[in-house]
């Protein structure tokens, strides 16, 4: 163990090793590091940040569905309540129409009914006044008595 | 190794303990710890300031995450026990971890094989493990020591450093013992740092010596469970030179 001036050799080359190690080979890896823990970082954030987006987006359409669910629900109850005031109206214009050709038709065999009695009273007064006149050809002058048959026209 | 057909085992171990220097007296150099040292440094720091220098933020090639994990680790440590304001603990953590690691490293090598290579171009020694060297060892240590007392006084501010080193932990009235223990606390931490890393690398070269001292068959027994446990020796050195560095750096930034 002899100590000689190799000390100051050595002591020199530490030096430079140092020096060299804190302007080449520290700061380069140093920053690198940081900036790989930054972009980490950033990206655990970002996917953070994108779940969060996607659960809200989720709830979102969720929340569509549920509106457009009972929006059509809507539609439906309104169009059957439609539907059914439209088979009620159809209904009732039928009823309406149908009392109406009934009442028609009803007219129409009364008149009927009163003309066929009009014509077969004329008939049965022709009738009971050309019998009339056969029973009394002789004794009655029909324009005698015209006023007498008239009446019993009118009673027919 | 080469010059001589049978050395006695002294002599082996000597030779491999022995640097090769160059000059007289004090002013000689260890070209071997100089040489393998700044070569390794040059290799290791070059491929990680490469890598560095191609880092990107997005996905790490296996290179870049290796080095990645490697500064992480150091930067854990720091932030786990350095409560200051200091940009460069961290580079210097990293540094001291790696240059040491690597050195020790050399250790794996086969002890012959170096001092062979070496023997055929003519060298005659040549210690492959550099950290085996104390001048290595002191020379970090030294220069953590002045760091720790460049950030004292720049943290404290000179007053405050030197009321620090005169009143605490006795009160003023006993201002010469708070100096004498403070002088002593503050020296015993690079003479620690240096000979801990320093004993235990030469303690562990030499016991690979000693084993390359064994009949050629029987080396692998030992051998292999020394060089297995020395792997966790060369990291644990290289890791407690790096932490206490940064625990003496720490307590210089905080008040007594």
């Amino acid at each position: 163990m002899n100590i000689n001036a190799t000390l100051f050799g050595q002591a020199i080359t530490f030096a430079i090793l140092i020096w060299f190690t804190m302007k080449f080979v520290w700061p380069p890896v140093v920053a690198a590091l940081d900036d790989r823990s930054k972009k980490i970082a950033e990206g655990l954030e970002a996917a953070e940040r994108g779940r969060q987006d996607f659960a809200k987006a989720e709830l979102r359409s969720q929340d569509a569905l549920n509106e457009a669910k009972s929006r059509a629900a809507e539609i439906i109850a309104l169009s059957e309540k439609q539907a059914q005031a439209i088979v009620q109206q159809a209904h009732d214009a039928a009823v309406i129409e149908a009392n109406r050709v009934k009442a028609q038709a009803q007219a129409e065999v009364e008149q009927e009914v009163m003309r066929a009695r009009d014509s077969l009273r004329d008939r049965v007064a022709d009738l009971a006044v050309s019998g009339a006149e056969k029973i009394l050809r002789r004794e009655i002058n029909a324009q005698a008595h015209a006023d007498l048959l008239t009446a019993i026209q009118a009673e027919l | 190794m080469t010059e001589s057909a049978a050395p006695s085992s002294s002599e082996y171990i000597h030779h491999h303990l022995t640097n090769l220097v160059s000059g007289q007296g004090f002013w000689s150099f260890d070209i071997d710890t100089l040489v393998t040292s700044a070569l390794l440094g040059l290799i290791v720091f070059g491929f990680m300031a490469s890598v560095a220098r191609k880092a990107t933020s997005g996905v790490p090639g296996r290179t870049q995450a290796a080095v990645e994990i490697l500064l992480e680790m150091v930067q854990t440590q720091v932030r786990d026990t350095f409560h200051g304001e200091s940009g460069m603990v961290g580079p210097l953590a990293l540094t001291i971890f790696v240059w040491v690691f690597t050195l020790n490293a050399m250790d794996l090598l086969p002890v012959d094989l170096v001092s062979l290579l070496m023997g055929s171009v003519g060298i005659e020694h040549w210690k492959a493990v550099p950290t085996t060297d104390p001048n290595l060892t002191f020379a970090m240590s030294i220069t953590v020591f002045f760091l720790i007392l460049y950030y004292n006084l720049k943290v404290k501010k000179c007053g405050g450093f030197l009321r620090e080193v005169f009143t605490v932990p006795f009160g003023a009235k006993m201002a010469p013992f708070n100096f004498l223990f403070r002088l002593i606390e503050d020296l015993a931490k690079p003479v620690s740092l240096a000979l801990r890393l320093f004993g235990n690398m030469y303690a562990g070269e030499m016991v690979f010596i000693l084993i390359a001292l064994l009949p050629p068959y029987l080396q692998w027994l030992l051998g292999a469970p020394w060089a297995i446990f020395h792997i966790l020796i060369i990291t644990l050195q290289a890791f407690i030179f790096m932490i206490l560095t940064i625990i003496y750096l720490s307590m210089a930034h905080e008040s007594h």
